[in-house]
């Protein structure tokens, strides 16, 4: 029983998860050799992959390592960097209500591109919404994980030109906000969104955009609570 | 270079893993044990096409548009994924196809 729970979520969650395969690969292999050049050991893009699991944060640390940046700077940025995902949690509180066993891991493993596609894409009918949501964030963190221990160990080697395989990931975003105006028909989201992200960009600039405009987005959609409901 | 010291790089990457899960769980740490109030409920509809808005914006970011391509092949590659998603409404296809199309114009311009 478990085990045809099991299979029967994995294609789909492949499935939901070939961008990402494409994405994390292409910027995982960039991260690795990154950090290897910067003069740090191979397996260390593997375990910083494996256990932070945090793109942007971990692109930041290369220089930060580099440079011997204090131990509680490092913590302080990276909590600015990754501030975002309190509010992902925020908007899963319900979806993640009923899970159980792999709900520490679904919490861990929560990326941008992870939390994309379980807010959008639902598993067919029939599949465990949990194994589902497992299945997607195991896969999506295992192609981080091999991405970045590639690009460490045979980055500059590599037979091929990967350059530009990265807009993967802003087609994914694409065609998942396409998705979301399909489910959430309402203009005001949107719209607040992007005078939201004009406004962080023009306000805190482009290093802490995602933050910034999150949580303008958040405030100013609060005013047309009455009208959304 | 020279290589870090192994005890800074171990003890910088256990506390970047640390704040990072601590972001994530915040929110499900917090709503534990008390009923989040009737605004996150209202907040759980909308903050998915807010925050892909924004994720999407924010991938453009990085662009200068002054300069020669001028965000060309990002503002165009963008536009056929969306065109193909409206068209075919077929995930996978908008996305390789995009990004196929993307590659190309960056080899080009």
């Amino acid at each position: 029983m478990r085990q045809a729970e099991r299979t029967s979520a994995l294609l789909p969650a492949f499935r939901a998860s070939v961008p990402v395969l494409l994405g994390y690969l292409a910027i995982g292999l960039a991260f690795g050799l990154l950090l290897v050049k910067s003069g740090q050991p191979w397996w260390l893009s593997t375990l910083m992959s494996l256990i932070v699991y945090a793109g942007a944060a971990q692109f930041m640390a290369v220089g930060l390592l580099a440079a011997g940046t204090s131990i509680a700077e490092i913590a302080i940025l990276t909590l600015v960097i990754n501030a975002r995902h309190m509010v992902y949690g925020l908007s899963l509180l319900d979806r993640f209500a009923p899970c159980r066993r792999f709900k520490a891991y679904l919490v861990f493993a929560l990326t941008d591109e992870t939390y994309a596609i379980l807010t959008t894409v639902a598993p067919p009918e029939g599949v465990d919404r949990e194994s589902y949501y497992a299945a997607v964030s195991a896969l999506d963190h295992s192609y981080w994980v091999i991405g970045s221990t590639a690009g460490a160990l045979i980055g500059t080697v590599l037979p091929f030109d990967t350059r530009g395989i990265d807009f993967a990931l802003t087609a994914l975003f694409i065609v998942l906000l396409i998705e979301q105006m399909r489910s959430v028909r309402k203009a005001a989201p949107y719209l607040v969104a992007t005078i939201a992200t004009g406004a962080a960009l023009l306000i805190v600039g482009p290093a802490n955009l995602l933050i910034a405009a999150i949580l303008a987005s958040i405030i100013g959609i609060l005013p047309f609570r009455k009208a959304l409901s | 270079m020279t290589a870090s010291p192994f005890p800074y790089v171990l003890g910088a990457l256990l506390a970047m893993a640390a704040v990072t899960i601590l972001c994530r769980a915040a929110p499900f740490l917090f709503f534990m044990r008390r009923r989040p109030p009737a605004v996150v409920d209202f907040l759980q509809i909308y903050i998915p096409p807010m925050i892909m808005t924004v994720l999407v914006l924010g991938s453009y970011k990085g662009i200068d548009f002054r300069a020669a391509p001028w965000g060309i092949p990002e503002i165009a590659a963008g536009l056929a994924v969306a065109g193909f998603h409206l068209w075919k409404r077929n995930a996978l296809l908008s996305i390789f196809a995009g990004t196929a199309f993307y590659m190309i114009l960056i080899r080009l311009l």
